[in-house]
């Protein structure tokens, strides 16, 4: 500073600062052109780019799930409704000190340990201000225990939800099944779009087959959220389709009936409507109630019911294969008329067994003595296993399988549930298949009376029993009779499906059910003790072995264990002038057929056609579905 | 008032000396003033907005810009050969409170940027922000232009002491702001275009050692600035948003109070250092036009009045002043459009927020005593 000489020429820095301030001026305004030009590039250039970015932002989706389908019985009793839930739920966000709320709230509601862990883990999962649950499904007690001391859990609410519930419990488990929480395999299956913020879906019974009716459609509401993700308003709305509601054909009453029958021993019934197909009870026993299984039944209690020797979740009616035993033979009969192999007066002579040409091995009769001379109505009357034997050597394997294919032995009959069995109607195909053996004549003489390897479900003996009772109209069961819009009211009834039985020969089916007819009626009837003076029945006892009884060795009852007794069946339709209902009965273990299955089969049939579900005996007539009056 | 007050109207020429009018007299220039009451209700307009219509914080803001103009009406009144008596004085206090600054701040452990008064919170920085172009203008005025090597060297270090505290504070907008104010100053003393390539070539190479120098956050904010979708939802998140509401606003915006980006608070901190985005997306291109042309008014007036002023310290001041308002305004819409990494610069006059406010209109009223206490020698 002191060196300084002051030598200023202001005129010369007056214009260099002017020269400076210019230079100044220009960048200024370049830059200011670049800020301009990157603003153009954001605002026009790329302008759509960031719209949709913005959009994304701000606009939410929230799937809005349908309610789901009810389901009937035919008359319009609940077996399937949507219950009102509560649950206790949090929003963590809103609460200021969570744990300290948690340790309060379990004071006054219990919490176990697993509630807190899944909500943990769903805290992580979702997304911020999404309400999480604590406790599902709390009584009304604690609901009311909440309320009252509210205002000391800011951020805690209980939500309204709607759960599924099975009124009837065990009852209709079989027929209805259940709903459980959508899984991922389930994803795998379904449009996954549609089943955003569903809860439920069909896990078995008609709500696994009709899923696709009693669901709907989601609807979808567009929301602005914030940047916590809190909804400011409703945008648009598309509302959901509610899923539409079932009526089955089944009677509730005739259901219990049919369960209450078969008492305490392990069976099935089935009992259908010959003029519709329509699936009237439907009963396996063991039952179990299906209403834990749609919150998530615990694996305990799941393990239990799975390794319960009495099998409770086997759907008897239609995943249970027996023997058909004897029941068989009307077909058989029929089978033999029909091709002609047999004629109605042929009689045989029954010496209580019967050899192959050229063989030792003696299939025998349930009658050591023998049944003497036998005609067709006789043998089936007297149910001679001779005779039988006899025909199906005669018809042969090859004639005989696909006659009974006619009658769908061995077929799905095509019920609208999922996981029906096929059972087992042997031929030379299916043993090379299953065996890689080629067919002995022998096995065709005992699939004559149903044993062997021939093995039906109740289900298929009911329909066939009712393709009879018709005169060759096999329609296949029917479980829904109707699918109902609440909405609109629309009702459309389920699509059938008839298989029709060529009939050769109309008085060959009059005489097979005559015959079926003197089994109740004739003197030496198996199931006699059935007639009664309101209504005719017509009818076929059955044994199904379990045991096979060795070579010249006796069968005694007592000496073998229960499980080893021989399954008892029995078939029939009533009134035999204008059948309205087909049965088909199966008492495990339960040994012959006219005395266990037969009088449960009569108490259903009692229930179906008389007043007052039989306690009134007096013929009432029964409107079939689908017939006005 | 005669109707001759208003016939300047922001031309650049100089009144004649019977056409001053009470305004002239009150040491307002006409110009300037409307400039800045226009750019400030533009802002109040946008701020109404970007505040979530929160009249409370209109009220406040109103106060702060009404104690600002009180600033600026009284530095007016100062004539210039006062405020460049006080200069050094007031660099010396800044200096000063910045050292009290960093001393309290290692005893409590932790970045301070401000001294407690009692009754408010002042921020030493904010006064150095002014002290800084005073003293290097005042130390250069009475040395022969451009300065030499000696003289030169003696303005950097001036410059530097005061930067680097606040650099540690760390406030690195305002160390960029104080720095600038001084390179300009520097620059409009003359020094020769190979001295200023030169210091930006030292500059280039110093980036490097000024990465080991930066806090983690610093450090974290360049990373994010150069490529902010590397983490979209931390640091880059800022930037990310500001880009969509400014370019989702188009041409026109999406109109006043209509912004999705603004309104639902996806866009951060929307109503202090990202206002501009407010602005981009309800107003558009044609809102940010009309912005940048109120600026740009603001900024050639000011260079103007830099450039009649009648001695060294005036001009220098007066011009590092208009420069470094419009550094704010580049770095604040660089880094709000992902020209430049975030670094916190208001919107000068706009954004909310007190103490740059004073700081910003006291500059101003420094300009107008510059303009209006010139001794008008008739030619």
């Amino acid at each position: 500073m002191s060196g300084d000489l002051n030598f200023k020429d202001y005129r010369r820095e007056g214009r260099l600062f002017t020269y400076r301030a210019i230079t100044a001026g220009v960048l200024v305004v370049m830059l200011l052109g670049g800020i301009v030009g990157r603003m153009v590039y954001l605002q026009v250039v790329d302008h759509e780019h960031f719209t949709t970015l913005a959009q994304d932002n701000r606009v939410k989706l929230i799937p809005l799930p349908p309610t789901r389908g009810l389901i009937y019985d035919r008359k319009n009793r609940l077996l399937a409704l949507n219950r009102p839930a509560f649950n206790l739920e949090i929003i963590p966000e809103m609460v200021p000190e969570l744990e300290k709320s948690l340790l309060e709230l379990e004071a006054l509601i219990e919490i176990r340990a697993q509630d807190k862990e899944r909500f943990y883990k769903l805290k992580r999962q979702k997304r911020r201000f999404e309400s999480i649950p604590i406790k599902l499904d709390i009584s009304q007690e604690e609901a009311a225990l909440f309320a009252v001391n509210r205002h000391k859990f800011p951020g805690i609410s209980i939500k309204a939800r709607l759960t599924r519930t099975y009124p009837q419990k065990g009852l209709m488990a079989h027929v209805v099944g259940y709903v459980g929480r959508v899984s991922l395999k389930d994803l795998r299956s379904i449009d996954a779009s549609n089943y955003a913020g569903t809860t439920y879906i069909g896990k078995t019974g008609v709500e696994k087959s009709y899923e696709d009716v009693l669901h709907g459609k989601v609807g979808l509401q567009q929301v602005e959220v914030n940047v916590l993700g809190k909804t400011v308003r409703v945008l648009e709305e598309t509302p959901p389709q509610p899923g539409r509601s079932l009526r089955l054909n089944i009677d509730m009453d005739l259901q219990r009936v049919a369960l209450d029958a078969l008492g305490d021993v392990n069976g099935a019934v089935v009992a259908i409507d010959p003029r519709t197909g329509g699936v009237l009870a439907m009963a396996s026993k063991p039952g179990f109630d299906a209403n834990p299984f749609v919150e998530g039944i615990s694996s305990k209690a799941y393990k239990a019911l799975q390794e319960d020797p009495d099998k409770p979740l086997f759907n008897r009616t239609l995943q249970g294969a027996y023997p058909p035993g004897s029941t068989i033979k009307p077909f058989m009969a029929l089978a033999g008329l029909e091709m002609e192999y047999l004629e109605l007066k042929e009689k045989i002579y029954c010496l209580g067994f019967f050899q192959l040409p050229g063989h030792d091995h003696k299939y025998r009769d349930w009658k050591k003595t023998g049944h003497g001379p036998m005609d067709v109505d006789a043998a089936i009357t007297q149910s001679c296993d001779v005779f039988f034997y006899q025909l199906a050597h005669e018809i042969g394997i090859d004639k005989l399988e696909q006659y009974l294919k006619k009658f769908r032995f061995g077929e799905k009959t095509g019920i609208d549930l999922i996981g029906e069995r096929t059972g087992i109607r042997p031929s030379r195909e299916w043993k090379r298949e299953r065996y890689k053996q080629v067919w002995f004549p022998g096995e065709t003489v005992i699939v004559g009376i149903g044993q062997g390897a021939f093995e039906t479900t109740p289900l298929q003996l009911a329909a066939a029993t009712a393709a009879i009772a018709n005169g060759g109209h096999y329609l296949e069961p029917r479980l829904v009779e109707e699918i109902v819009d609440e909405s609109t009211g629309e009702v459309r009834p389920s699509d059938t499906r008839e298989h029709t039985i060529p009939v050769n020969n109309h008085n060959n089916w009059d005489e097979i059910r005559k015959s079926m007819v003197h089994v109740i009626e004739g003197p030496r009837g198996t199931a006699r003790h059935l007639q009664n003076e309101h209504y005719r029945i017509a009818g076929k006892t059955g044994t199904a072995q379990v045991f096979t009884v060795k070579q010249d060795e006796e069968y005694d009852e007592s000496k073998i264990s229960k499980k080893m007794r021989d399954h008892a069946l029995f078939i029939a339709y009533a009134p035999v002038e204008d059948p309205q209902i087909a049965v088909a009965v199966i008492v495990e273990n339960g040994g012959h057929g006219g005395a266990t299955a037969a009088p449960v089969a009569k108490l259903v049939m009692d229930a179906w056609l008389l007043e007052d579900g039989g306690k009134t005996p007096q013929i009432k007539h029964v409107v079939a579905a689908g017939e006005t009056d | 008032m005669s109707p001759a007050s208003f016939s300047p109207s922001g031309l650049p020429a100089s009144e004649p000396a019977q056409h001053r009018g009470i305004l002239a007299r009150v040491h307002m220039d006409l110009p300037l003033l409307t400039g800045l009451l226009l750019l400030c209700a533009y802002g109040l307009v946008i701020l109404y907005s970007a505040s979530g219509e929160n009249l409370a914080q209109m009220e406040r803001q109103a106060m702060r810009l009404l104690i600002a103009f009180g600033a600026m009406f009284f530095l007016a009144q100062v004539h210039p050969h006062t405020l460049r008596r006080w200069s050094p004085w007031l660099y010396a206090i800044g200096v000063g409170l910045l050292l009290t600054v960093l001393v309290t701040g290692v005893i409590g452990k932790g970045a301070q940027r401000w001294l407690d008064l009692g009754f408010m919170r002042f921020q030493p920085a904010e006064l150095v922000k002014l002290a800084v172009p005073m003293m290097l203008a005042w130390y250069l005025s009475s040395k022969p232009l451009p300065p030499n090597w000696k003289h030169l060297l003696l303005s950097l270090l001036l410059l530097v002491v005061p930067v680097l505290m606040i650099a540690r504070q760390p406030d690195l907008g305002t160390a960029i702001l104080v720095g600038c104010s001084g390179l300009f100053v520097l620059f409009l003393a003359g020094i020769s275009w190979r001295l200023i390539i030169a210091l930006g070539m030292l500059a280039a190479a110093a980036a490097p050692a000024l990465w080991y120098l930066m806090h983690d956050y610093q450090r974290a904010r360049v990373l994010t600035f150069l490529n902010p979708e590397s983490d979209p939802l931390g640091a880059g998140y800022h930037i990310i948003q500001s880009k969509i509401a400014i370019g989702s606003g188009g041409v026109y915006g999406k109109g006043w109070l209509n912004g999705t980006q603004s309104q639902l608070e996806f866009l951060p901190e929307r109503h202090t250092d990202f206002i501009f985005a407010v602005l981009g997306e309800e107003f558009g291109l044609m809102g940010i036009l009309l912005l940048l042309a109120i600026f740009l008014f603001i900024i050639l007036r000011g260079l103007y009045i830099a450039s009649q002023a009648q001695d060294s310290y005036s001009r220098l001041l007066a011009g590092a002043l208009v420069l470094v308002f419009f550094v704010y305004l580049f770095v604040n819409a660089g880094m709000v459009s992902g020209l430049l990494p975030v670094v916190g610069v208001p919107l000068p006059l706009v954004s909310y927020g007190g103490t740059s406010l004073v700081t910003l209109l006291a500059g101003f009223g420094m300009l107008m005593s510059i303009h209006t206490h010139r001794k008008l020698v008739p030619k």
